[in-house]
């Protein structure tokens, strides 16, 4: 089914962007880590009504995505398909949350644009002609959706630049259970086969049915998923037999070597301070304010 | 449904991501200490079967709309509870890494609720409750359907019930509880019978097929052994803790963490702003000490607000917060609790 | 000293449902010896074969393997100097990168670090496949999962290698690379396989099993133009054997 072979073609193409080679790349994962951390426990501190201060957070996908040759476009792709429940969510509250909080009034700065443009004469200037009214709930609405971007994407972007094994090993140096860490790379090997094993089942019964329905009857999926449970059931007892042949006894050993350097703390280092200089100051007032005094 | 971080509050999502890391760490500490090395690769197979299937969209009869398998009963029923909770903890960690489903924050939360209602309170509560060691086929047949359909529609009551609560607490949403509830519940009604019928079928398929499975899944993971209130006064201890530290913590800083329980009584109209720059500051100003929710339903809302002064919030036209709907909600939390209440009092008694 | 054997002493097996698995199976491998086990789908091969490493118990007589008898006792250090090459590769390569997977017995062996290190990449070598050692195994072909697959094994430096129908799902090229590669080993090798030309160009001897029972044990060369016995066996001659189809008028079936 084409869901099926679209998202394994997916994971192997995430995958293949992840085994790039920039610098960024090379980079030990546990930095990665800690920085995607930092930045989303960054933004999600915010109260529900901020958007400005959140916007200075874009530069880092910004910056990650231009130096690890990221495909932007693919990526965002991702994101706006699982938009919906957080966008479904978030759309109530326009609706709810009907009170103004926000009054902008630009009556200063259109008129001194058209007195600057020497477009035509002011002598008086109609109190509230460019006012704007935007009530809460829209506030908090395009701050869930900021939000969302901002943090399902450093996701996305870790993923991108570490590959999920390395994330794995950092997970694991920062203190996560071995047995968790395992199951989840075991997961990630064997996901690849058997997205690939079902999809082939897939093709093969929608191939002998005739009826032009997108989706598969229930009749046809039970056997189908039965069938493709028990194979599964029989590859994890010959997968033992595989580790007890190299001597596995229970626990599951690697050796690595990861070198936490100077550049990795100094990646840790700049960006912490960056997310932390947005958390606390508001860039974008600043800038405003700079901006219209120097005009108004 | 997942959560997302845009909706979560740092305290919600660190309080959740605190219980999801203790559970994780708990059934490490089983997996490593009791089952047999077999299972290792066992579970790393089963999740990428999971995740494999839930991919494979079927069309649900009658009603022509499509569904996919959950997996949290399959994998209780194959592999035990705390094992199932790994690998279902494992599954949703891919999705939130490559699928931009949710978020990390949000990932304690979905581990939460798509994990811990179907391993520890669905399966051992109920499922393997009903569906006992039988001779006969049909007895048998019926008591799994029965069996998975329960187990699976409380699971998921429990879950949407939690992302509720979980949206509510954050405060970022303005959807008030009830009427999020009842946007929940009936959805998660109809998802948890697609849920129980396809567990039971596919558990009644592999019992033709091949029924040692099954027989060598129940007796390697024993309810005996497994000492559920253990694990449920783990949870509610953690919760509290952590909820109440977070929540003390962002009570003394309202600029960072946002917990509130009910509005505060000082709003004030804005002034009219002089410019674009001067409103935003303003806002920063007035949503520092902005209210979060109510948790209470509209009509409390409306009283506080009229005495501010400030202009009544529009109440969600279709829900009629009056006594029916409350009373109903009301009435089915109240049955959940009891049941499981006298569950884990029933399991007290054959213990002691 | 029994210098790394293998030998059924009237092996009998019996599946949990009834059927016979194996019968009376009597077989003496010497070290160093390259062996080729074939018989059609059903035969018993794979049977035979888990028996060898431990993975199924017989239900009458029994296996040396060296010096030890096979029993659950000893399995473990039986298994040091066996190694098995599974039919699927992918139930072989377990761990998230080739090295990994190559590492995993040595490091199951005790072996410090930089012996572990060594030990894949003399491994990957031999297999010609050093520069793979980085991937992961769901990015790698056919041919490259078989290769790293024999790597995974020959990194613990068993005495045996047993292998599970090596040559299947390789094209021509890796075919060819499997067997040049396989005619260096000096392990002694027990190759199940339905590759008959593979069979006489690697193994002087050749086992063949029909309904659980051995039918032939002897000189592959002899064995293979016994046309009565190979029929009987589900088998026919191998095709480098039959004739060629472009210069000979007979037809290559007779």
């Amino acid at each position: 089914m084409a869901n099926l072979q679209s998202n394994l073609l997916d994971m192997f193409y995430m995958d293949t962007i992840a085994s790039g080679e920039t610098r960024l790349h090379n980079l030990d994962p546990r930095a990665k880590v800690m920085t995607t951390l930092i930045f989303v426990a960054a933004v999600v501190s915010f109260d529900k009504y901020e958007i400005a201060m959140l916007i200075p957070f874009f530069i880092y996908p910004a910056v990650m995505v231009a130096w690890a040759e990221l495909p932007v476009v693919y990526l965002f792709k991702k994101m706006v398909v699982l938009m919906p429940f957080a966008f479904f969510i978030g759309m109530f509250n326009p609706v709810i949350d009907t009170d103004i909080i926000l009054r902008v009034d630009f009556t200063d700065i259109v008129t001194r644009f058209i007195e600057v443009m020497r477009l035509v004469e002011i002598n008086t200037v109609q109190d509230g002609i460019w006012l704007v009214e935007i009530s809460g709930g829209w506030i908090s609405f395009f701050s869930i959706m900021v939000r969302f971007f901002l943090t399902v994407g450093a996701a996305l972007i870790l993923i991108s630049i570490t590959g999920f094994d390395s994330v794995c090993v950092a997970l694991q140096k920062f203190g996560v259970p071995k047995p968790f860490i395992v199951q989840l790379m075991f997961l990630y090997r064997y996901m690849f086969v058997l997205i690939d094993e079902a999809s082939r089942m897939v093709r093969a019964r929608s191939l002998r049915t005739f009826d032009s329905g997108s989706h598969m009857s229930f009749n046809l999926f039970i056997p189908m998923i039965g069938q493709l449970l028990l194979r599964t059931l029989d590859r994890a007892q010959r997968i033992h037999l595989a580790m007890c042949c190299r001597g596995f006894e229970g626990h599951i050993n690697m050796v690595r070597k990861m070198n936490f350097g100077i550049h990795e703390t100094l990646f840790v280092a700049v960006w912490s301070f960056i997310f932390i200089m947005f958390r606390l100051y508001n860039i974008p007032v600043q800038v405003g304010m700079l901006v219209t005094e120097l005009f108004l | 449904m997942h959560m997302a971080d845009a909706l979560l509050s740092p305290a919600v999502g660190g309080t959740m991501w605190a219980v999801t890391a203790g559970l994780i760490g708990y059934c490490s500490k089983k997996v490593k200490d009791e089952i047999d090395d077999q299972k290792i690769p066992l579970m790393g197979v089963l999740g990428a079967f999971i995740f494999a299937a839930q991919m494979i969209n079927f069309t649900i009869p009658v009603t022509g709309s499509s569904g996919h398998l959950g997996g949290g009963m399959i994998l209780s029923i194959l592999l035990g509870p705390h094992i199932a909770f790994l690998t279902m903890a494992s599954v949703l960690t891919v999705q939130a890494l490559f699928f931009a489903d949710g978020g990390l924050l949000a990932l304690g939360c979905n581990i939460f609720n798509l994990g811990f209602f179907p391993c520890f309170i669905a399966y051992p509560l109920i499922y393997k409750k009903i569906v006992r060691q039988n001779a006969t086929w049909q007895k048998a047949e019926k008591n799994i359907l029965i069996g998975s359909l329960i187990a699976a529609i409380l699971a998921l009551q429990m879950g949407a019930f939690a992302v509720v609560l979980e949206t509510v607490f954050s405060g970022v949403s303005e959807l008030p509880f009830t009427t999020f509830l009842m946007l929940m519940l009936p959805i998660h009604l109809a998802i948890g019978i697609v849920e129980g019928i396809t567990t039971a079928a596919v558990v009644l398929f592999i019992w033709k097929a091949r029924p040692e499975i099954l027989n060598a899944a129940s007796s390697s993971a024993p309810i005996g052994n497994f000492s559920i209130r253990n694990v449920l006064v783990g949870v509610v201890a953690v919760t509290l803790i952590t909820g109440g530290a977070l929540s003390w913590f962002a009570s003394s800083n309202p600029d960072g963490l946002e917990w509130a329980m009910f509005k505060t009584a000082a709003v004030e109209e804005l002034e009219a702003p002089e410019g674009v720059h001067t409103s935003l500051s303003e806002i920063q100003e007035k949503t520092a000490f902005l209210p979060d929710y109510g948790f209470k339903v509209d009509e409390s809302d409306k009283e506080l607000n009229k005495e501010s002064g400030k202009e009544e919030s529009q109440s969600w036209p279709a829900v009629d917060s009056g006594t029916s709907v409350s009373g109903i909600i009301g009435g089915l939390l109240t049955l959940m609790a009891a049941v499981g209440i006298g569950f884990i009092f029933k399991r007290k008694k054959t213990n002691g | 000293m029994s210098h790394h054997i293998v030998q059924a002493e009237n092996l009998h097996y019996t599946y949990p449902d009834g059927t016979v698995g194996l019968n009376e199976i009597n077989f003496k491998i010497h070290h160093g010896e390259s062996v080729a086990l074939v018989g059609s789908n059903g035969a018993g091969k794979s049977t035979l074969l888990l028996h060898l490493i431990g993975s199924l118990i017989s239900t009458k007589g029994n296996i040396r393997i060296g010096d030890y008898p096979l029993n659950r006792k000893n399995l473990k250090s039986v298994r040091r100097s066996v190694g098995m090459v599974f039919q699927d590769p992918d139930d072989q390569l377990f761990m998230p990168t080739v090295f990994d997977d190559v590492a995993f017995g040595p490091i199951n062996l005790g072996l410090p670090e930089s012996e572990v290190e060594q030990r894949v990449m003399q491994a990957l070598e031999t297999v010609g496949v050093s520069h793979l050692v980085k991937r992961s195994p769901h990015k790698l072909s056919g041919g490259e999962k078989r290769a790293v697959a024999i790597a995974t094994v020959i990194a613990t430096m068993p005495d045996i290698l047993i292998m599970d129908e090596p040559s299947s799902n390789l094209d021509p090229a890796s075919r060819r690379r499997l067997i040049n590669l396989l005619k260096t080993f000096t392990h002694t090798k027990i190759i199940a396989t339905h590759d008959l030309d593979m069979a006489i160009e690697l193994c002087e001897r050749t086992i063949i099993l029909s309904n659980g029972k051995i039918a032939a044990d002897g000189q592959t060369k002899e064995l293979f133009q016994d046309e009565r016995l190979l029929n009987m066996s589900g088998l026919e001659k191998p095709l480098t054997m039959q004739g060629c189809i472009v210069c000979s008028k007979q037809n290559f079936i007779c």
